[in-house]
């Protein structure tokens, strides 16, 4: 396995998706490669700094027309 | 009334505790733990709901709207789009419930919902910037051209709200493509299958699109979280 090789599979290895064999390719490159190393560290924390992150504000104002429009249509529903 | 229930129980959970519990982890390593949503009553809450419990509807709507409006702005990164996605998902969802199985989490077959409207949104307003079925086999440039190391614990040189700006600004960057396939899978927690399910597309398309996304956005945050680039 060369750099490239870990670059291509770096989402399916940090997922778990790969098959045994070649995770120990790539591990194998990764003890000798410093580059890849940091790539797969900061692939990882990239995915775990955006996971279930709270980037959007949720406006009252935009609260409270969901809540106005969904009684109104479920009211109209129920008639 | 429905309003009056909604208004009274519709608290602002922690943005901020909950961004800063996100941030603040400096663990390397993106293991999922079951979502704090999932909680151990859904179920309950859906079956009253389909049996024609308003009030348990309602109190799905407080459970997921703070989500639902995340998922449909990063989809659409237009508010009105957004806002119009969302009450249309909630709508959909309260009028389909009886197709809604069980065997299935309520919360993930929301999201289908919601990223649905969304994206139907969003192909309206950029109809060619969004591919409907096989990976994207473009250049290769996303392949990183210098690696250089973060330090330790790079995202804890920042504030919170420095970090927030941060991470909503390059994810802003992504193409919609790669964006909203990100955004399910990573930030949303969707399975493949369930990504590629909600975008119809194929798997090997979510996957390669996800590849692409997940480089890139490393590679736009190594402006500025490099060692040298902040202490």
């Amino acid at each position: 396995m060369n750099c490239d090789g870990v670059i291509r599979r770096v989402s399916s290895y940090i997922d778990g998706e790969l098959e045994a064999t070649v995770v120990e390719e790539i591990e194998l490159h990764l003890k000798q490669c410093q580059d890849c190393t940091i790539l797969v560290q900061q692939t990882r924390l990239t995915v775990h700094l955006y996971y279930d992150s709270d980037l959007v504000d949720f406006p009252v104002e935009v609260q409270a027309r969901l809540h106005k429009t969904l009684r109104r249509k479920i009211d109209e529903s129920r008639k | 009334m429905y309003c009056a229930t909604l208004a009274a129980q519709s608290i602002q959970p922690g943005l901020l505790a909950n961004l800063a519990r996100t941030l603040t982890l400096s663990t390397p390593n993106p293991h999922r733990l079951p979502s704090k949503v999932a909680r151990e009553d859904e179920h309950l809450l859906v079956a009253a709901a389909k049996s024609g419990d308003i009030s348990a509807f309602e109190e799905l709507v407080n459970r997921y709207e703070r989500k639902i409006f995340r998922l449909t702005m990063n989809i659409t990164r237009n508010r009105e789009d957004a806002e119009d996605a969302m009450q249309d998902a909630f709508m959909k969802a309260y009028s389909h419930l009886d197709k809604f199985h069980e065997d299935s989490r309520f919360y993930t077959w929301l999201v289908r919902i919601a990223a649905n409207e969304a994206l139907m949104r969003l192909r309206k307003r950029r109809p060619n910037q969004i591919s409907l079925d096989e990976p994207i086999e473009g250049e290769d440039d996303f392949i990183p051209q210098q690696i250089q190391d973060w330090g330790p614990s790079p995202e804890q040189r920042y504030a919170q709200t420095e970090m927030r700006d941060i991470l909503r600004s390059v994810i802003d960057e992504l193409p919609p493509d790669f964006r909203v396939v990100f955004v399910l899978r990573d930030v949303e927690g969707l399975s493949t299958e369930e990504t590629a399910d909600a975008m119809g597309i194929s798997e090997a398309a979510v996957k390669s699109r996800l590849l692409r996304a997940r480089l890139k956005l490393r590679q736009k945050l190594d402006r500025h979280l490099r060692q040298d680039g902040k202490h």
